[in-house]
């Protein structure tokens, strides 16, 4: 009973704090921000161009249906990468308390580290999951007016994949954050991930773009298939509608290669529940390894007895 | 009178620093005990190991009769600690802030607005209750510090440095608070402090240097072993102290002469009635003793 008092008190405050620490929100805002940029000033040209430079020349089409596909792949690179960048802004808190002493405030208290690291994992999901499903919202509002092909199913595997990988980025800042303890650690890490998470996942440049080798490389990555979860479900139903107005079957496969739909780990294409088998169990060992990473270092503090 | 800690042989490195080096002392219940020291005497690290936060390489902690190494959540229940900064989320309210803080040993509910009615009146915090920690003085951020250890009935209160850098008036109200919860509740306080007079109140004080107990006992064994009595005699004539042929210093209208003893005081006083016509004979400072026992003049001093 107290350790849940005590657990559900420190999500709550750890909440409450992240909204209110301007600083940290805006930080965290950073990556999507950019990301949007990046969209209204040249990526949706080179998207919309890349796609129609695969069909036919005389090819006829509906223009909404390309305006559907680059709005999908915006929303589902935008979700990619601020599930994660956000994941770990919110995370930040816990180095922030090492650095004010809120930290040594909680382990005076009579609580296990198990039920502050908990409640440190918790609330960060609980405030990167709302930013998540705000920045959703608002991403489904843009595809309603540049293009709306998703079915009901498609919205729920999206919100599913959106947890995922929010649950994802929350273990992985976790056990990242967790040995920091110094603003400048602390901000270095924030600038890495904000600038550098981007171009990992794929979500300022599908991966599809990139060299043979750093495809392979990037393909160890769980975060990769994260991606690639979101843009099968932002996308399979303009390509449905595509393929139901006769676009070429050749022309599809480009598309959906081109969009990462179909990542490869080597030479194997990895089926959408192999990517969830995948996420699941990284979130799992992630979770596991933070928990272990809490419990060897607040061991009982014994000491060996030399004089 | 029960011991409220007992320390035995305690050791701990950081790797080639020795930071303390097989102190040992108790602390007995309802006591005000000062523990003094210069940065990096071994203080800080002391009451880290006492608070359950670091390990300790050697020796043996009790509170309360219970084994650090063994109770070390049922440790924590007896302990307050209000640290040398304050450690509360700035951006919570102060309600916010006790509200957390009580969660974490099992206080809510009704229990919690008890609880927080007694300390708002001792403290004096009913009009800031509602406000953001970082909107508040130094002086009621303190008194918050101070409450938040409270929160759980502690049966001893550990205060690393808890007035520093707060005007003499805030750290009277503190102390003033202090001793009527030490008076009231039997309340063992532990101080580490810059602030030679804080020490002077204390029943019972450590100095520690360069992590050995360099000396301990009552403010008054102190003097008594280590200063000397002090002779403040008001005249404007120099010559006059410096015919005496004892040490002395000049201070706010007249000087002091430092003498072995009370009884050396009396012989002198007896030997120069002319001279001593204004004048007092007084037990030497705290500042003196740690001065005599360390070769090192405390930051703080005397206030």
């Amino acid at each position: 009973m107290s350790e849940k008092t005590a657990t559900l008190a420190l999500i709550k405050r750890n909440v409450k704090c992240f909204f209110k620490d301007k600083g940290m929100f805006i930080t965290s805002l950073i990556t999507p921000i950019i990301l949007l940029f990046l969209y209204v000033t040249f990526l949706y040209d080179v998207y919309k161009t890349t796609y129609v430079e695969v069909l036919p020349p005389d090819f006829v089409y509906d223009e909404k249906l390309i305006d559907g596909m680059v709005g999908g792949l915006l929303l589902s690179s935008l979700l990619a990468v601020s599930t994660i960048t956000v994941s770990f802004c919110a995370n930040l808190a816990m180095v922030q308390d090492k650095v004010t002493g809120a930290r040594r405030d909680f382990t005076i208290a009579p609580i296990k580290p198990r039920t502050l690291a908990i409640g440190y994992y918790i609330s960060t999901a609980i405030n990167a999951l709302i930013i998540a499903f705000v920045a959703t919202l608002l991403g489904c509002v843009y595809l309603a007016f540049s293009g709306w092909y998703l079915s009901f199913t498609d919205v729920l595997a999206f919100l599913l994949d959106v947890l995922l990988l929010t649950l994802f980025g929350t273990a992985l800042s976790s056990l990242i954050c967790y040995p920091l303890t110094s603003q400048g650690q602390l901000s270095a890490v924030g600038t890495i991930i904000s600038a550098g998470y981007g171009f990992i996942c794929g979500a300022y440049m599908p991966l599809s773009q990139y060299g043979g080798g750093l495809q392979k490389v990037l393909s160890f990555f769980p975060g990769t298939y994260g991606t690639s979860l979101l843009r099968n479900h932002a996308l399979q139903g303009v390509y449905e509608e595509m393929q139901a107005q006769g676009f070429p079957k050749e022309a599809l496969e480009e598309m959906r290669a081109v969009a990462d739909c179909d990542p490869q780990f080597f030479s194997h294409t990895v089926e959408v529940w192999q990517m969830y088998l995948i996420l699941g169990v990284s979130i799992a060992l992630l979770v596991f390894a933070y928990i272990l990473i809490n419990y060897l270092s607040n061991r009982p503090k014994k000491s060996k007895d030399k004089k | 009178m029960q011991e409220s800690i007992r320390i035995d042989g305690l050791y701990k490195s950081y790797g080639d620093v020795k930071a303390v080096q097989g102190i040992s002392f108790k602390v007995k219940r309802g006591e005000l005990f000062a523990f003094l020291g210069l940065n990096g005497a071994g203080k800080s690290t002391t009451i880290s190991i006492l608070c359950g936060q670091l390990k300790k390489d050697g020796g043996r902690v009790e509170i309360n009769g219970k084994n650090l190494d063994e109770t070390d959540e049922q440790i924590k229940r007896d302990l307050g600690v209000v640290f040398q900064n304050s450690v509360l989320d700035k951006a919570l309210t102060v309600y916010d802030n006790l509200k957390t803080r009580a969660a974490l040993y099992g206080i809510c509910g009704q229990a919690f607005k008890t609880r927080l009615q007694e300390l708002s009146t001792a403290f004096g915090l009913e009009d800031i209750l509602r406000r953001p920690v970082g909107k508040l003085s130094g002086g009621q951020r303190r008194k918050v510090d101070v409450a938040r250890a409270l929160l759980h009935n502690p049966e001893i209160l550990v205060l690393d440095e808890p007035t520093t850098g707060l005007d003499p008036q805030t750290r009277k109200t503190v102390w003033g608070i202090i001793a009527e919860l030490q008076k009231r509740d039997n309340l063992t306080v532990f101080l580490t402090t810059h602030y030679m007079e804080e020490a002077a109140e204390a029943d019972y004080v450590v100095i520690l240097d360069g992590g050995k107990i360099a000396a301990e006992g009552t403010p008054l064994q102190l003097k008594n072993e280590y200063t000397g009595d002090f002779i403040a005699l008001y005249i404007e004539d120099e010559s006059k102290v410096q015919a005496l042929g004892r040490p002395y210093e000049r201070i706010a209208e007249g000087y002091r002469v430092q003498v072995e003893n009370t009884s050396a005081a009396t012989a002198l006083v007896l030997q120069y009635p002319d001279l001593f016509t204004d004048y007092e004979i007084v037990k030497g400072k705290m500042d003196d003793v740690f001065l005599a026992v360390t070769g090192k003049k405390l930051e703080g001093g005397n206030v």
